[in-house]
């Protein structure tokens, strides 16, 4: 009976019972957001009746599903509110939200100028133009393109990985192919070290989750369609699971894909993991692990758990393998969103609203003294490196700079 | 991924007994599906307040004719004796979280609801306001300042329900700069929001200066729940008016309760347990050896592996019992119930009148091990309002209960 009268996204179960407004990180700083649950189960009954009633301060919503953690009745709120943006929203227009959105094209373009796009992007009349022109605020500081893509380097590497007789396939998301091949290598390094070889996905795309964010659902589903063709044929076809070292290209590729945009993964989803879950499964054969070698020397790490992270509940892989370094002293902040949620921190509409976001862990990461600060996003990396005096790695990439092996 | 007890329920029960085990040296996981009832909490915390529709004042005293009545009650289960040492234990429990309490298990005082009437209850958080006595104020004036705009606090019923008791006040409103920024959106005027505003210091001194300048020879100051959940306590402020400020709970969200929440599953992290949240159970399987593997809707056929279980998924608001149109199930393991199977004597006609299905719940023996087809299942256990045999409404007992069969389930598993 219950499955019958209830939505896709369950709105009707919402007993109003405020809790999701308690954690919605937006509310706090920003009053012109209806909330979680007003913009989200309230707002879709009407919605439902008249498309008018849609609220263009819906985009204010950072998509950080801390509101789906914190629902006690299981609602997908985080979910109800992004699929009324996807319905009603005004259509993206500004030139600004494009070259945000599609991180692949500008990827491309700026890797072929790399030494000449980062300092420029770095200078202050750059930036003075950005926010002026295109409203990208002033303050933010630009994620480095690289000069040569991650792609490139890791096609000159396929016949060593090849000789490893367990092979993975690796989706490793526009920051990692345009900004940071280096955390790739670093993947690549830990995954051979346990005797794992490491391939590339058949004409990877955008995961599309800045995509789904600034409006562009056509070419997100596009996409989506072509990521889900190359997954299934690694996947189904040659039995070589997906593994990716972005949580938030891992939420989209499970998640965000059936919820948001129609797109049915059921067969593959299990096979799509997280680069620390697929170690940790490794667990089970101590052997295997020992192979990991890390440094004895006492090291203070902070471990901030990245909203995406929190919603898939995964962040307890990534401490398991941190807590196999000998000598650390671990920390962890799980309750806090560092606020620049992709590209939304990037808007001069939402940067002050995302500084304030942010503030209580900026703080807690200052008065941490830690040795490292580690996260497994890469624009709350971003976030971090730029409000605290810390610099923010990858799990991968600090467990490959410890690594004695 | 191996643990000594996994506990499904992350609310009042779930945590106390998780921090009673892994403050032993015990490796234990929650698992919680969203937050938990604490965030409706008064800020007090009940033992026992009637027995057969009889108030009582002292809890302890009352435990035996409760048992006669009521043989299969919680706490005849637990037995009295253990019903003492397990309330002191609670309280300095609590208080190792960060969760002082004022009050004794002896002796019941009273709290004050959010409309102004006095409730016997067992501890209370000491920012809140209390009486000793059930028919008067420990003042004879007052002054109630309200956040302008508030919806969630009600003075006025409050002022006229004092004024019975022999207790004068002054309504006052509290109106800074800095609250109209939360303002614009006043459906979302909440206290969590209100109490991070005034972690601003220039904001706080505000806010003294206007109870400062407004109480007007009053003893104390009153008011809402809105104050003090991370940061510019109450007794600061008392300190900086030269007055004792209290505040009366809110609507929800209650800060109290989630503050307490807080303290207690970061106590119960920071010692090693691990606590998964917006995560749900979706499958047991009991091994031959009698060890429990759980499987979750996050973590797919990851399996979570321990000797104990405890279920502490709550009553019908949490759905740790679920009411289908002819019987009551435990939607997690389809665990034997105690209920009617007829669905006209679940309820009374008049609502306020004692309703049978607030005793409805999940049967167990009397170590609160659960039963499927009528067979114990060993190292199983049920804490918390998911147990049948109690009425928490109508005798007071919903958190007591809690923090009672937590420690006597812990006790239980410490023992082997």
């Amino acid at each position: 009976m219950e499955a019958a009268s209830i939505s896709h996204n369950n709105f009707e179960q919402c007993i109003k019972c405020t809790i999701c407004t308690v954690y919605c990180p937006v509310l706090k700083v920003n009053p012109a957001f209806p909330g979680p649950k007003h913009g989200g189960p309230d707002h879709e009954r009407l919605r439902l009746k008249n498309p008018e009633f849609y609220d263009e301060a819906l985009k204010y919503c950072l998509n950080c599903k801390r509101c789906e953690v914190a629902c006690p009745s299981n609602v997908k709120i985080g979910d109800i509110i992004q699929s009324a943006r996807i319905k009603h929203q005004k259509k993206p227009g500004k030139i600004r939200d494009f070259l945000l959105a599609h991180t692949d094209f500008m990827g491309t373009m700026a890797t072929s100028f790399a030494p000449l796009i980062n300092p420029v992007l770095g200078l202050g009349i750059s930036k003075a133009a950005l926010d002026g022109v295109l409203s990208i605020d002033r303050h933010r500081a630009f994620p480095k393109y690289t000069g040569q893509k991650f792609e490139t380097w890791m096609k000159k590497q396929a016949e060593t990985q090849s000789r490893y007789p367990e092979q993975v396939s690796y989706f490793h998301g526009c920051y990692v192919n345009y900004n940071n091949p280096q955390l790739g290598k670093d993947l690549v390094k830990i995954f051979n070290a346990l005797g794992i070889g490491v391939q590339m996905l058949k004409n990877e795309k955008c995961c599309g989750v800045p995509l789904i964010s600034n409006g562009y659902i056509g070419k997100a589903q596009k996409n989506g369609k072509s990521n889900l063709k190359a997954i299934r044929e690694s996947v189904m076809d040659k039995n070589i699971p997906i593994v990716a070292s972005s949580s938030s290209c891992t939420f989209t590729l499970r998640d965000e894909y059936p919820h948001l945009l129609d797109i049915d993964n059921t067969e593959v989803r299990e096979h799509i993991e997280y680069a620390t879950r697929y170690i940790y499964r490794l667990f089970s054969n101590p052997d295997r692990i020992k192979k990991l070698k890390f440094t004895d020397r006492k090291l203070n790490v902070v471990y901030h758990v990245p909203c995406h992270m929190k919603k898939m509940g995964w962040e307890i892989y990534t401490i398991e393998l941190l807590k196999l370094i000998p000598n650390i002293k671990l920390t962890t902040f799980d309750s806090n969103c560092c606020g620049i949620a992709g590209t939304y921190g990037f808007k001069k509409e939402n940067y002050k609203a995302s500084q304030e976001i942010g503030k209580p862990l900026f703080d807690m990461i200052e008065r941490s003294g830690a040795d490292y600060v580690v996260s497994d996003c890469e624009t709350c990396k971003w976030q971090i490196d730029m409000s605290t005096s810390q610099t923010c790695h990858h799990p991968l990439s600090f467990l490959a700079q410890i690594l004695t092996n | 991924m191996k643990f000594d007890t996994i506990l499904i329920g992350g609310g009042l029960a779930g945590l106390t007994c998780g921090i009673q085990l892994v403050g032993q040296g015990k490796k234990c996981l929650i698992v919680s599906s969203g937050q938990s009832a604490l965030h409706f909490s008064s800020g007090s915390f009940d033992l026992l307040n009637q027995v057969n529709g009889e108030a009582i004042s002292n809890p302890i005293e009352a435990i035996d004719r409760l048992s006669i009545l009521n043989p299969s009650h919680p706490y005849a289960k637990i037995g009295k004796a253990n019903v003492v040492s397990y309330a002191r234990q609670a309280k300095a429990l609590l208080e190792r979280t960060g969760v002082e309490t004022v009050g004794e298990e002896n002796k019941n005082h009273f709290r004050i609801t959010p409309l102004g009437i006095l409730k016997p209850t067992w501890l209370s958080v000491p920012d809140y306001a209390v009486s000793p006595d059930d028919k008067a104020l420990p003042w004879k004036k007052v002054s109630i300042f309200n956040i302008a705009g508030f919806l969630d606090f009600h003075p006025t019923f409050i002022c006229e329900q004092f004024e019975k008791m022999g207790t004068q006040s002054d309504i006052l409103t509290i109106d800074t700069p800095e609250l109209d920024i939360l303002r614009r959106n006043p459906s979302e005027l909440r206290a969590t929001n209100i109490s991070q505003l005034f972690e601003n210091e220039t904001a706080f001194r505000n806010l003294a200066g206007i109870m400062r300048k407004g109480r007007n020879h009053s003893e104390a100051i009153i008011i809402p729940a809105c104050l003090g959940l991370n940061g510019n306590s109450i007794s600061k402020l008392s300190a900086m008016i030269d007055c004792p400020v209290y505040m009366i709970p809110t609507f929800p969200p209650s800060l109290a309760g989630i503050r307490s929440q807080r303290r207690m599953m970061k106590y119960f992290q920071k010692s090693g347990g691990y606590y998964m949240l917006g995560d749900v159970v979706n499958n047991i399987q009991i091994a031959p050896d009698g060890s429990f593997q759980v499987t979750t809707g996050n973590h797919g056929d990851v399996r979570f592996c321990s000797s104990n279980l405890v279920l502490a998924t709550g009553s019908f608001f949490s759905r740790g019992i679920v009411a289908l149109r002819n019987k009551i199930v435990e939607p997690v393991m389809g665990l034997d119930t105690y209920s009617s199977d007829d669905r006209n004597e679940w309820y009374a006609e008049n609502f306020f009148d004692d309703q049978k299905y607030q005793y409805y719940g999940v049967k167990t023996n009397d170590t609160f091990q659960v039963m499927k087809e009528g067979k114990v299942i060993e190292n199983f256990y049920a804490a918390g309002a998911i147990l049948s045999g109690f009425n928490p409404l109508k005798e007071g007992c919903g958190s007591g209960v809690s923090l009672l069969t937590a420690l006597h389930i812990a006790g239980q598993i410490l023992k082997k």
